[in-house]
């Protein structure tokens, strides 16, 4: 109920956070939105030595593609892509999904890049950058990275970045033809974790074939995973009811999830087959409209 | 008795907002400025704060405990243990079922979550911190999770501390006849079974339980701020049990932040801060986390029932024979009067008209928190409601009848009341039969099979379900009913101030029904003086008279008449001084809403505020001076509110997700004092119904570890789940009540559940499933449809 | 540390440990009393105020984070003596029982109808399902917005 002590630093620019993050990253944790961390300090499952607060950094908050890929800074809360025209215009996965993160009073503080760097298992921001080749930017005193989202996590709660890095921006490319995704949660209730998520991204070319596809799934694995044979069946090809089915089935077998009170492993399994036809036929709607 | 005829004093304008009338509430005005006293806003000069150690383990004996490292924590002014409560005789308590509980744990702990020492600091923050310092150290034992295998014979003893105790049975009840029912058996054409758990959930009020324990060093006085429903019992229990002198005793409830019966308990928490506030001299403050509250106060339900139903060919119930055993967790503390060790389970029987009964009910201990009556139950109704409607529905099924029919077939007719039923209610009222038609005809009932043929080509499966519960509520009379010995009376003490005003004083004590403003318009019925001038208070045990709470929708039955009694006896009295102003005969005044005037001669009278003034200045010799009296109402029966809900559902095929397309709500609860108050009650019902039907529930692993003691795991729907209500009504006053009203805090709560499971069971139709156990979630649903594809 | 913010419009400070939550600050340092605590896992939205007029969970934020902005409570609806349409339509539609979900209902339909003067039944649902009720089923807090809304269009 009530956190362990901690310090507390608030500094105004990014390498000042960097700065604190190479001499003490080892016991710090970045606080954002920290609808995510503060909740873990609060049970002491999470008891940093220092927090550093970034809320006070400018220039972090803003959604552009300047750069032919759709940026998302490190401060962007889920309501900001929740009201964005260019998200809902550029990319219909992060839209579909984004009013489901949580519940309203978490997206008007919790960050999607915190969601991202946080890798909690039944997060839903992972699955969606996953299934739209996402890339996250990593920063420190050496400079800056950009990991494939594909790379980026390695175990729950447990990413590739290291403990002096700052997440600055998820970037995520945007429709190369015509494109559509979406984003399906079973969920119990508003602000549950899903019981099953299920992200498509579909790119088109002119002809309608299938030129790169992203399934990713949330909840049914160790952690938000991948449905790459199901992708592949997909890459290629024209869309078609049996070939989505083909699809579905794949992803369905890619899961492995976990007998739990949410359900059974059986039932989740199913979900995935019957959400991940859904998804994929909302996308090719998204698409063709 | 009086009855609603013989004194009803006729309707009384909005002006001064009798029975009938939709009174804005006078309590919303402090609390929509934050301006709410709750536990929590309560801060005493010296006061300490009280955090409490639990036992991770379900099953264990306590090898050590070293808080030495906690007592040194700057900050910190004492940690209690239950070595040093023992000392002073507090380390077990008596429960309200007649059982003991640890207080503080001391040879074992026996749920995950009991409490075993407490730290006392000067902040929240640092008792919390000093929590992690203190040392435990643990032997486990093997965890008794299923209250089955709790009876089996070489199931580890839980309460080894109890002399005699050979195993884990805590009690055990019967009700009804049962060869009259074995007889009615032998008749049937079918038996149709249903098996069902009814599981284990809580009440969850948002405001969680806590209290501030001021013992005064100087002057002696303890003062108890406390969350408590029933906090003239609880003085009395405190005193018996603390040996405290109960003239020193005052116990405050404030505002509360809600109850469902979850606050009717005495908690080891607020024996601990006492004790604590007594050895140090200061008050003490103790305030439960969310977590605290779901692992270890008192759960609702946990029942795992069978029952058979007899049934002639044509739907004629014969009998019904019901076999339950419950889970009581490791203590029984039940809240319930203490002749019924089931609570009132034995209205199981329902709203059918048949001869023969027989219910035989085990309670067995087990490795969880103790409990079990909560959660708007009526003493268990929830249970029993829940079974039969499950069971009549599933009858109609087996019969190839309707099931509307067949409730309409069996129902007790409005001529039959009285009613006895064979485990020995006295049903006061009911016109079950219009109150169904009513919900059928609101809800499109003859549409039905329509709406199903449609839904079928979109690939949806939609169903129908009905539950027609009657409930029990007003406990009760004191020949059969009382808790820890008190009988279950309540009282109503009323005050006519010299300029007309009054104030009103009860022994229940509201968690958010409005009492501040129906039990005033009760009043206001009676004397004409308007609501709005008549302050109501509940609560202080210094100022109120003695009663026992607010929890079994019992205010309205038991406090509501000793109002009406009491006001009508002022009335008379009032009629004595008016007619002294007058200068008339008793018998020739007659009465209107607020004044006293001459017969035939209308312009000659006084008001009501008239007499008021006169009873201090003006009163006839030989007259008691004042206008006020205090009356405890003993009710000569409990009152039986009913109702018919219909929900109509459509589930996914491929999913298992259901959905409410809509829903009806039917209630009869006699005379309705405040009707936007009492829609208000009946929807607060039914969502918690949603609730337990849909989502919620405790539950526990193999080893012990409770699943749903917070709420990310135990769930509670939002605004956005929850469905959308149709209410509607019949009036069918109670004929013992003085103004006819019933109580209906807990009908949906009753009722409901058996609706929306049952319109779940009658979507799922095709496959031929009878019972899918609560929660129904999506994944239960679909899990029942493979079984039956494969079986 | 030192904390300033202003709260219901009124520069208000105190000393907190940066451990402090923000509901704690309020209502045992600032003796706001009117934000309750529901839960322990940021779940019931019980202890919601207004951070820059945008609803949060003040047991979900440290006091020091809100230095130097501003926050509202309910104790803040009322202003010059006079009650919020919202706070009135509570108290008309019967939008609470026990009360203590009520301020942080109320703070939600301020923010939800500054923002979109005329929200459809849907709109109102989605915009609460972050705040727990017990008591009411939410069905009278929806009516109770749906007054507030007409009271303000009106006004």
């Amino acid at each position: 109920m009530y956190p362990a002590r901690f310090e507390y630093v608030a500094p105004t620019t990014v390498d000042e956070v960097l700065a604190v993050l190479a001499d003490r990253g080892d016991e710090a944790k970045v606080l954002a939105g920290g609808q995510s961390l503060i909740p873990m300090m609060k049970l002491r499952f999470a008891f940093p030595e220092l927090l550093v607060d970034v809320n006070h950094i400018p220039g972090l908050d803003a959604i552009d593609d300047a750069d032919g890929h759709l940026r998302v800074g490190a401060l962007v809360r889920h309501n900001d892509v929740v009201g964005s025209d260019m998200v809902s215009r550029t990319n219909h996965t992060m839209a579909a999904a984004a009013p489901w993160i949580s519940d309203p009073l978490v997206r008007n503080l919790g960050t999607l890049c915190g969601s991202v760097a946080h890798a909690d298992p039944l997060g839903d921001w992972a699955s969606v950058m996953l299934a739209c080749g996402a890339d996250v930017v990593a920063r420190s005193t050496s400079g800056e990275r950009v990991i494939p989202m594909a790379d980026f996590i390695t175990g729950p709660f447990t990413t590739t970045l290291e403990p002096t890095e700052l997440v600055t921006e998820v970037r995520v490319p945007k429709y190369t033809g015509t494109g559509g995704g979406t984003y399906v949660k079973l969920e119990r209730k508003v602000g549950d974790y899903a019981t099953v998520g299920v992200a498509t991204h579909l790119d088109l070319d002119g002809g309608g074939t299938i030129t790169n596809a992203g399934i990713a799934l949330t909840s049914v694995a160790p952690n938000n995973v991948k449905a790459v044979e199901a992708e592949q069946a997909l890459v290629g090809e024209a869309p078609s009811d049996a070939l989505f089915a083909e699809a579905a089935e794949l992803a369905a077998r890619a899961a492995e999830p976990k007998d739990d009170v949410r359900g059974s492993a059986e039932y989740k399994r199913n979900v995935v087959r019957v959400f991940t036809r859904r998804a994929l036929t909302t996308a090719l709607e998204h698409a063709q409209g | 008795m009086t009855t609603t005829e013989e004194h009803a004093p006729g309707p009384t304008t909005a002006e001064i907002g009798g029975v009938g009338h939709s009174v804005k509430r006078k309590e919303d005005d402090r609390f929509i400025q934050g301006g709410g006293q709750y536990i929590e806003d309560i801060s005493l000069p010296g006061m300490l704060h009280l955090a409490l150690l639990r036992s991770p383990l379900p099953h264990a004996r306590i090898v050590s405990i070293d808080a030495s490292a906690a007592e040194q924590l700057p900050g910190v002014v004492a940690v209690v243990t239950g070595e040093a409560l023992a000392a002073h005789g507090l380390a077990w308590m008596p429960t309200l079922s007649g059982d003991t509980q640890a207080v503080l744990a001391t040879d074992k702990v026996r749920f995950q979550g009991q409490e075993v020492a407490g730290v006392v600091a000067e902040s929240p923050y640092i008792a919390w911190d000093a929590l992690e310092l203190i040392d435990v150290e643990y032997d486990p034992l093997p965890p008794v999770i299923n209250p089955k295998v709790a009876l089996a014979a070489d199931a580890p003893v839980i309460r080894d501390d109890k002399e005699g105790q050979t195993g884990n049975s805590c009690y055990e009840w019967e009700a009804g006849d049962k060869a009259a029912t074995d007889q009615a058996f032998a008749q049937a054409d079918k038996v149709v079974s249903l098996d069902t758990h009814y599981p284990r959930s809580h009440p969850a009020p948002l405001e969680t339980c806590g209290c501030v324990a001021d013992l005064n060093p100087v002057t002696g006085q303890a003062t108890i701020y406390m969350t408590s429903q029933a906090p003239h019992a609880i003085r009395t229990l405190f005193a018996m049990v603390a040996g405290l002198p109960e003239e020193n005793i005052r116990v405050v409830s404030p505002d509360i932040g809600g109850g469902f019966g979850n606050k009717v308990p005495i908690y080891p928490g607020y024996v601990v801060a006492t004790a604590a506030s007594l050895l140090i001299g200061k008050p003490v403050k103790w305030i439960e986390s969310r977590s605290e509250n779901l692992i270890s106060t008192g759960f609702a339900r946990d029942y795992y029932m069978h029952a058979d139903l007899a049934v002639k060919n044509d739907g004629t119930i014969l009998g019904l024979r019901v076999n339950m055993v419950s889970d009581q967790g490791a203590f029984y503390a039940d809240a319930q009067p203490s002749k019924f060790r089931a609570g009132l389970f034995h209205v199981v029987t329902g709203s059918y008209d048949y001869p023969a009964a027989h219910v035989v009910t085990q309670g067995a201990y087990t490795n969880k928190a103790p409990g079990g009556v909560a959660y708007r139950c009526s003493f268990r109704i929830t249970e029993a409601s829940y079974l039969i409607e499950r069971l009549v529905q599933n009858a109609a099924y087996e019969l190839n009848m309707d099931p509307a029919d067949f409730r309409m077939k069996n129902f007790i007719r409005p001529e039959q009341f009285p009613y006895h039923t064979p485990t020995g209610f006295v049903y006061d009222s009911g016109q079950y039969a219009a109150a169904l038609q009513k919900a059928l005809d609101d809800v499109g009932y003859a549409g039905m099979p329509k709406e199903k043929e449609e839904a079928r080509t979109e690939g949806k499966l939609v169903g129908v379900g009905i539950a027609s519960f009657t409930e029990a509520v007003g406990a009760g009379p004191s020949k059969d009913y009382d808790i820890a010995g008190l009988k279950m009376f309540d009282s109503a003490e009323l005050r006519v101030h010299p300029t007309g005003k009054a104030i009103l004083k009860l022994g229940t004590k509201a968690q958010g029904q409005g009492h501040e403003t129906t039990y005033a318009q009760i009043v206001a019925n009676e004397l004409g003086i308007p609501a709005s001038d008549i302050a109501v208070r509940e609560g202080d045990t210094d100022n109120t008279p003695y009663g026992l709470g607010t929890y079994a929708s019992r205010s309205t039955p038991t406090s509501g008449a000793a109002a009406v009694v009491i006001a009508r006896k002022l009335r008379e009295k009032a009629r004595t001084i008016a007619a002294h102003m007058l200068e008339a005969s008793e018998e020739d005044l007659e009465w209107e809403p607020g004044r006293f005037f001459v017969t035939g001669a209308p312009d000659r009278g006084v008001t009501i505020q008239d007499i008021a003034l006169a009873a201090y200045s003006n009163y006839p010799e030989g007259t008691e001076p004042g206008l006020e009296g205090v009356h405890y109402y003993d009710p000569p029966n409990l009152t039986y509110p009913f109702g018919s809900y219909v929900v109509v559902v459509e589930v996914d095929e491929e999913t298992g997700v259901w959905k409410v397309r809509r829903m009806v709500a039917v209630d009869d609860c006699g005379v309705r004092i405040n009707p936007m108050i009492v829609e208000g009650q009946i929807a607060g019902g039914l969502a918690e119904g949603y609730a337990m039907s849909s989502m919620q529930f405790i539950t526990f692993d193999e080893d012990g570890n409770c699943i749903g003691s917070s709420f990310a795991d135990y769930l509670i729907p939002t605004s956005w789940e929850t469905p959308r209500f149709q209410l509607d009504e019949t009036v069918t006053p109670s004929p013992h009540h003085p103004i006819g009203a019933k109580g209906v805090g807990e009908s949906a709560t009753v009722g409901s559940p058996a609706a929306y499971v049952n319109a779940v069971i009658d979507a799922l139709l095709p496959y031929g499933i009878r019972n899918i156990d609560m929660p129904v979630t999506p994944a239960r649903v679909w899990a029942a449809m493979q079984e039956a594809k494969a079986g | 540390m030192n904390v300033t913010a202003t709260v219901n419009g009124v520069e208000r400070s105190g000393e907190v440990e940066p451990r402090t939550l923000l509901v704690h600050f309020l209502r045992t340092v600032l003796e706001l009393t009117g934000t309750h605590v529901g839960c322990d896992t940021s779940n019931c939205g019980a202890c919601t105020v207004l951070l820059d007029g945008m609803p949060v969970k003040s047991c979900t934020l440290f006091a020091v984070q809100v230095d130097g902005r501003s926050i509202t409570t309910v104790e803040g609806l009322k202003q010059d003596g006079q009650l919020d349409p919202i706070q009135q339509g509570f108290k008309e539609m019967h939008g609470l029982q026990c009360g203590f979900c009520t301020p942080a209902m109320m703070l939600v339909s301020k923010a939800l109808l500054d923002r979109n003067p005329d929200p459809s039944e849907d709109d109102i649902r989605w915009e609460l399902s972050g705040n727990l009720c017990r008591c009411t089923g939410y069905v009278n807090i929806v009516k109770a917005i749906q007054w507030a809304a007409k009271e303000r269009a009106t006004a």
